[in-house]
């Protein structure tokens, strides 16, 4: 008996090994798929005076990009959230921890991509919705309920990839 | 044309893999002379047709021929000649490729060394190679064909990696193949004494050089990919416990365990089966560690999920291989008859403590790696197996082989007295201990880690000195006579324990008293660490044959020495990817080691700088090792074996004509 355990180990492994084939060992999924998105009122940035809550939003499909303007991953996705902004899609920007209150004069410089991007300073509300860094992106739909949360940069091929099938769909439900 | 002739090769090389894979081994089963001779020309037809093939391929990446697919993938005309040259193994395909030519290398060297085995033992040995040649030809010709065509043709291509862009990993990936690929010729070793049932002495003597040769080359591969790491990465680390490393690191483990049991079944005739095992074992990591690094199972941009195809295929290769060769083991190892017995003291038990560690310490690094995969496949959730756990399971099993290391050459075979070890090596334990208690103090304080590798280093220098003293005090001559007389595969075996050594020093100091500062720095901004001054002097934008880089200046000071280091951030123009280049400072005692991060206003940059006292130790501790292998390879025992072999075999053939 003793010699067929090589043999045995090895079958489970490899067992493991056919499973494992078939997974995306990148896909990190988010606990906050399926469920409401994290209720919050913040200060809208450029004016004083105004806030923002999700529930502003409901009724459409949005996006809730999480950006900074200390990131620099954030700066390289700017110009295609722009392209996005003006083919119609409804970005909603949440500053996070911008201790040196850059946000305003920079979107001021290089045109906002956000309809409204809210003031997250202390960075609890990005807490809230289990942000690890910027930039992250959630897709949110008419009920208020998260779909998906992309990390990092979105650029063509993301948005080709990722977004746009789910968008689309999302879209065809109302 | 030229991809359409490599494509033919490939296909003729696969053909010449079956006969070789099939008809010897029918001929050893039936003793049919015939068919035993056809081993030999099978085999070295297939390398020439598969060098032919690796040939095509290089043509087309050294032409720059962009309508074969993988070149347009793999390469571009800004490439520098040399990196053009070297995109032939930088893709999936390629490396295949290169894996499939140096199995056939491998092939041709066991054809042309194996004149003085008994024919049916050589010709199992090259029949099982040429089985293995049949899965991987039969790979790359059905799922991961290197000369597949593009239609249209692109005008450009769209660059290799700039991460293999760099000499470290020109040299890296032949040198693992020649580790990985070397296992092959032990495996097959093993596969034909499963088969034939006899597994003796001479078995040993003659697969242990294979063995210790493609160790050696696996020690190397390995040492240069952590060493690239190191200079290429830039933040300064030298082992990441990466999924790919441990790739090449569990294999390494397993032929290290084979090489300490191969010793114990060529001297006393013991550990036959487990022998057997280990040599099966070290080829089957080297496969999985193929799979693991190529199939995307752990860490890849790229998961099977959308086209599982090619890790199906590997997956069913190794099921055949493994799978395979363990069923055969259960079935025939009983034959094997064990050898002489041993006291629980002996130099036997002790290389079987080591063996036992070495497993499980392979074991616990295996688990680390796969857990991820478990976790993922059962639905538990997905998680990362960092450092911590390997460090935490890894060095207390590590610890007492090297321990071990002190003791095991110094004891006698089969029966040792532990009182007289005990008389012998007291003093050794004792400097070793107060010494490395001591040591730690003149860099800051009491700190037990180090304190544990370097007693483990010292000892094991010690131990060695004794060893050579107590060899030498019977022998007759001058200093140097003696010492010469010694046999290269003792000295092999000393200077490969001494790299160890060296190599834990280096590990041990780098990492308990190494600094690091990341830091904000203006053009004349200057940060201090460890005594040394750094100066930032600027970037500035310098072209390169295929990138741009930006490359800084940092003056270095240290009691009135000066020296300039230019580390680079490069940004290449095809892929638009960003490389770090780090300079470095190479010392005998430390490293000076400077980054650049990122850039931020008015030409300031963040910066990261390191002081690294001992870590080339690591990689000087890796180049003795593979010296001693080499040395032990290279013992006249085998030299003389082979002469009189040749000799017996002219004597035969002279007989053979007058008859």
């Amino acid at each position: 008996m003793k010699r067929w355990i090589p043999l045995i180990i090895f079958a489970v492994l490899a067992g493991f090994l056919y499973v494992g084939l078939y997974l995306n060992p990148r896909e990190v999924p988010s606990p906050f798929i399926g469920k409401p998105a994290p209720k919050f009122v913040l200060p809208v940035i450029g004016q004083p005076g105004t806030t923002f809550s999700p529930e502003q939003a409901k009724g459409k499909v949005w996006l809730l990009n999480i950006w900074a303007p200390w990131c620099v991953s954030c700066r390289a996705e700017h110009s295609f959230l722009m392209q996005l902004a003006q083919s119609g899609i409804s970005i909603y920007g949440l500053n996070w921890k911008d201790k040196d209150r850059e946000a305003e004069a920079l979107l001021n410089q290089k045109g906002s991509p956000y309809i409204v991007t809210v003031d997250d300073l202390d960075g609890r509300v990005g807490i809230d919705f289990g942000v690890t860094g910027t930039p992250e992106t959630f897709v949110i739909d008419q009920s208020g309920i998260i779909r998906m949360k992309h990390v990092g940069p979105i650029d063509e091929a993301v948005w080709k990839k990722k977004f746009e099938p789910l968008l689309g769909k999302l879209e065809k439900s109302t | 044309m030229i991809p359409e002739l490599g494509h033919f090769a490939l296909v003729v090389a696969l053909l010449l893999a079956l006969t070789q894979g099939i008809l010897p081994l029918i001929g050893a089963h039936r003793g049919n002379a015939t068919l035993m001779g056809v081993a030999r020309p099978a085999a070295q037809g297939q390398f020439v047709f598969v060098l032919f093939a690796f040939g095509c391929l290089a043509w087309s990446f050294l032409n720059g021929d962009f309508s074969v697919e993988n070149v347009a993938r793999n390469s571009h005309s800004q490439l520098p000649e040399i990196f053009r040259f070297t995109a032939t193994w930088g893709s999936h395909e390629g490396s295949l490729l290169l894996w499939t030519l140096i199995l056939s290398f491998w092939t041709v060297a066991v054809t042309v060394f194996s004149r003085h085995l008994p024919e049916d033992m050589a010709s199992r040995v090259i029949g099982v190679m040429g089985l293995v040649s049949v899965g991987f030809l039969a790979f790359m010709l059905v799922t991961s064909n290197p000369f597949l065509r593009l239609i249209p043709v692109p005008p450009d291509g769209s660059d290799l990696n700039p991460l293999l862009q760099d000499m470290g990993m020109v040299i890296h990936p032949p040198m693992l193949y020649m580790g990985y690929v070397g296992f092959s010729v032990a495996f097959a070793f093993a596969i034909a004494a499963l088969l034939s049932g006899k597994l003796d002495v001479a078995w040993a003597r003659w697969s242990r050089p294979w063995t210790t040769v493609a160790w050696m080359f696996l020690t190397m591969g390995t040492a240069l990919g952590s060493w690239w790491a190191y200079y290429e990465l830039g933040w300064g680390g030298w082992w990441f416990w990466d999924p790919t490393e441990n790739a090449s690191f569990m294999p390494w483990l397993a032929g290290t365990a084979l090489i300490h049991s191969l010793a114990v079944t060529e001297k006393r005739g013991a550990f036959k089966s487990w022998t057997v095992l280990l040599a099966i074992l070290a080829f089957s990591l080297s496969l999985l560690g193929t799979f693991l690094v190529r199939s995307g199972v752990l860490s890849s941009v790229h998961a099977f999920a959308t086209d599982p195809g090619r890790g199906v295929f590997i997956l069913a290769f190794l099921g055949v291989v493994i799978g395979g060769s363990l069923a055969l083991y259960a079935w025939r190892a009983p034959r094997l008859m064990t050898g002489g017995a041993f006291s629980w003291f002996s130099r036997e038990a002790l290389l079987l403590g080591n063996n036992v560690l070495l497993l499980a310490a392979l074991g616990s690094v295996l688990l680390g790696t796969l857990y991820p995969l478990f976790m993922d496949a059962l639905g538990l959730g997905k998680i990362s197996v960092g450092p911590p756990y390997f460090n935490a399971v890894f060095i207390p099993l590590i610890s007492p082989v090297l321990f071990l290391i002190g003791v095991g050459p110094l004891a006698r075979w089969k029966q040792a007295s532990l009182p007289d070890m005990v008389s012998r090596l007291k003093w050794a334990f004792a400097v070793a201990l107060i010494v490395a208690i001591i040591l730690p103090f003149t860099a800051g304080g009491m700190n037990l880690m180090a304190t544990l590798g370097l007693f483990l280093a010292l000892w094991i220098l010690f131990t060695i000195l004794i060893g050579f003293a107590e060899r030498l005090k019977n022998a007759q001559g001058s200093l140097m006579q003696k010492l010469s007389s010694l046999p290269r595969g003792y000295w092999g075996m000393q200077i490969a324990h001494a790299g160890l050594a060296v190599g834990v020093i280096g590990a041990t100091v780098v990492s308990n008293f190494e600094s690091e500062r990341d830091v904000r720095m203006n053009v004349g901004d200057h940060v201090e660490l460890a005594g040394y001054r750094f100066t930032f002097q600027g970037v500035k934008e310098v072209p390169g044959p295929n990138y741009v880089a930006g490359r800084g200046t940092i003056e270095v000071e240290k009691s009135g020495s000066k020296f300039v280091l230019h580390p680079e951030k490069r940004i290449y123009n095809a892929s638009g990817m960003p490389m770090t280049e780090a300079g470095i400072d190479y010392g005998v005692f430390r490293d000076v080691y400077v980054s650049l991060g990122e850039q931020l206003e008015n030409g300031a940059w963040t910066v990261k700088v390191y002081h690294k006292p001992f870590v080339d130790w690591l990689w000087g501790g890796a180049f003795l090792l593979a010296l001693g292998g080499a040395l032990a390879a290279s013992d006249r025992r085998y030299r003389i074996a082979l002469r009189k072999a040749e000799k017996a075999s002219d004597k035969l053939a002279a007989k053979g004509a007058t008859a």
